[in-house]
């Protein structure tokens, strides 16, 4: 701190030397701890500091200057894929803090702290991506003080979600930033928050995950009908189940491999045990998922619309990357063969994005004559916010004790008195 | 003279003038506010663009050139700098103008979409635009069946345009300008109920004269606008598979299940956890 090389001579109280070593410890964890010059980070430095410049040009002139958005198409990239591809991608945050901490499958334990960072980060990042497509960022506020509550909103309810979910999924996490700093008591207060915070954050992802679907039940004109149904929130929150459990295999894939030292030997020794029966779970979802569409299909009397290229495309992303990823995950469990699985578990996250790009961009006013198609930039910027949120995940992999400790048990107590 | 009297002599007349007076919603009861709309008689139009000019002139937009600009050869649709357009159709029954706004729906989508209550069903009908809540977020433009809130994509500070029934000028005792301006009586302003009633009168007395249908009756709910057309409303330009479901409709579901997650859900996942500590002690 400036000013502290002076020799006062009245000793300094407690509170202020805490601070000190407080700041001093964030500023020196604040510090790069590996070599700068990776593969990883030569690729997306540039890409975000693109990213930057464009988000500024956004902001100075207008969402024309940068996206390819029309009157006809208000939605693009940013929401498609961002924030309601990006949702359900976290999902699995609710899915394993609901099987650890409600259901108490405790083979699952070891990847709660980095799931429920994945999600929290996820939330935060894409609600960041939100500001950016909102002509008017700064009136984000409006819907939660009092003057302005729009209560037969979905997307009322959806922001609301949001903000609670991420407070919610902090708290779920707080126990880890409060190991990080040596704070004894706070940990120990946080975590008898987590079971309450686990409960409500499941509530608030049912109804925002299904929420989502139903924000596009407005659009009932514009939808091409193989993709509107009235069960739209019911498909999307069946999705965000499969969608969640491929993203925590997909992410459990990489994030051992690249903080291989920050890992302990438990943690690989289980992980594969973890990986068969994310995909069981992910596998029973699919095949779930496929009821469903089926039954939409059937009783809407959809097979007059097979006929035509939509035909075509509704057929390609519900065999391919439904049916196709649904059996490789059930042959992947009963064989164990964990490259399959993961191989399931990537072709499942393409048809999800696939799946939330055709709801809301590409069969949204699929009449249209001037079809909407991303610009570079809206793409660039994307990208830029994902590795920004990487950078943030390892941040705090390398730091905090999120892949390397197992996390505290809930009912310890029980397990003590016997 | 009560607000509701004035509406329906101001209709019965095809008057010039009426009120629409924040006043009567806050003296009145607010039941005796009639929903107020506008005919339109697409057979009287003769697509002099009058309407459009002095759109533009009530609320500094655009004011095309209405004899040189050859607007009339292309569709075009509401833009953030013309609220109002007339459009040209060449049909079995010869050339028909239309002119296309904000329909101001009686339950509207748009309204229902709004998360800050920025996009607002007045008591008095008008569907209107309040810019210190609106947060750019356009989900009213993917509600719209009718495509009409316009977004101003190139601006740091975006304001949504659409016509709001000239919401101003009614509550300054002004009928909307469009209104005023038409020289052929092609628009009448007035309550819902009266409009309903003149335009059945005019297809019973001409029944040869006029499709016997009026748009804006029964589609999305009933509009604030209505048409009357002597050829099919597909042939000049009009949704005709929007159904008669109002929107707001297709949302309730789900946010009436609302409450009910947040009592149920909780409730279930207390109870399987007390379940799967029970069956962990033992």
């Amino acid at each position: 701190m400036p000013g502290g090389g002076g020799a006062p001579a009245t000793p300094r109280p407690a509170w202020f030397e805490e601070v000190r070593r407080f700041v001093r410890f964030v500023a020196a964890e604040l510090k790069p701890r590996r070599p700068l010059a990776t593969p990883f980070n030569l690729i997306s430095i540039p890409v975000m500091a693109v990213g930057v410049v464009l988000i500024v040009i956004r902001f100075a002139r207008g969402l024309e200057s940068v996206t390819n958005l029309t009157q006809e198409s208000p939605w693009g990239f940013w929401i498609g894929f961002d924030v309601v591809t990006g949702v359900a991608f976290a999902g699995g945050a609710y899915l394993v803090t609901f099987a650890v901490y409600v259901m108490k499958a405790e083979r699952y334990r070891p990847i709660v702290r980095a799931t429920v960072l994945n999600g929290f980060l996820a939330y935060v990042f894409y609600a960041g991506a939100l500001l950016l497509d909102l002509g008017r960022p700064w009136r984000i506020v409006n819907p939660i003080i009092g003057n302005s509550f729009g209560y037969n909103s979905i997307l009322f309810l959806v922001a609301w979600h949001f903000m609670l979910y991420m407070i919610a999924e902090f708290i779920e996490f707080s126990p880890v930033v409060a190991e990080w700093l040596g704070w004894r008591r706070a940990q120990h207060i946080l975590r008898k928050l987590t079971l309450v915070t686990v409960i409500f954050g499941v509530t608030l992802s049912t109804l925002h995950q299904s929420g989502l679907g139903a924000l596009f039940l407005l659009a009932k004109s514009k939808i091409h009908p193989l993709w509107y149904s009235e069960f739209l929130p019911v498909l999307f929150l069946v999705s965000s189940v499969f969608a969640g459990l491929s993203m925590v295999i997909f992410e459990g894939t990489i994030s051992p491999r690249v903080f291989r030292d920050r890992v302990n030997r438990a943690h690989n020794a289980t992980f594969d045990e973890i990986v068969v029966g994310l995909a069981r779970g992910a596998a029973v979802t699919l095949f779930l998922y496929l009821f469903f569409k089926a039954l939409v299909f059937v009783h809407g009397k959809h097979w007059v619309y097979l006929g035509d290229a939509w035909g075509w495309w509704y057929l390609l992303e519900v065999v391919a990357f439904v049916l196709v990823p649904c059996l490789m995950f059930a042959r992947g469990v009963r064989l164990r063969e964990l490259s399959l699985i993961r191989a399931a578990a990537v072709v499942t996250l393409a048809g999800i994005a696939l799946n939330r790009l055709n709801v809301s961009v590409i069969a949204f006013n699929w009449r249209s004559a001037n079809p909407y198609v991303p610009s570079w930039m809206e793409l660039v910027i994307t990208a830029a916010v994902i590795f920004a949120e990487i950078w943030v995940f390892r941040w705090v992999v390398t730091r905090m004790p999120v892949l390397h400790s197992t996390p505290f048990r809930l009912v310890d107590k029980d397990r003590q008195a016997a | 003279m009560d607000r509701r009297r004035f509406l329906t002599l101001a209709g019965a007349t095809g008057a010039t003038v009426a009120a629409g007076s924040r006043r009567a919603r806050a003296d009145g009861a607010p039941a005796d506010v009639e929903f107020i709309g506008v005919l339109v008689d697409t057979t009287r139009c003769i697509g002099c663009r009058s309407c459009e000019v002095a759109c533009g002139e009530a609320h500094g937009l655009d004011v095309p050139d209405v004899i040189g600009d050859g607007a009339l050869e292309t569709e075009r649709t509401t833009t953030t700098r013309q609220r109002t357009v007339v459009n040209r159709y060449q049909t079995d029954t010869g050339t028909v103008f239309v002119k296309r706004q904000c329909m101001h729906c009686w339950q509207p989508a748009c309204a229902a979409a709004c998360l800050t209550n920025a996009m607002y069903k007045t008591h008095e009908g008008p569907v209107i635009w309040r810019e210190p809540k609106c947060m750019g977020c356009r989900y009213c433009m993917v509600a719209c069946p009718f495509e009409v809130p316009r977004f101003e994509f190139g601006s740091p500070v975006p304001r949504i345009e659409k016509c709001t029934l000239c919401w101003d000028r009614l509550e300054r005792g002004l009928i909307p300008a469009c209104v005023r301006a038409c020289p052929v009586d092609a628009l009448m302003f007035g309550s819902k109920r009266d409009l309903l009633e003149i335009a059945r009168v005019r297809i019973y007395n001409h029944p040869e004269h006029y499709v016997h249908k009026i748009y804006g009756e029964h589609e999305v709910g009933g509009t604030g606008w209505l048409y009357l057309s002597a050829v099919a409303f597909e042939q000049i330009g009009f949704p005709t598979d929007l159904g008669t479901t109002p929107y707001p409709e297709f949302t309730k579901e789900f946010l009436y299940s609302v409450p009910v997650v947040f009592l149920v859900v909780p409730t279930l996942l207390a109870g399987l956890y007390r379940l799967s500590s029970d069956r962990e002690r033992t």
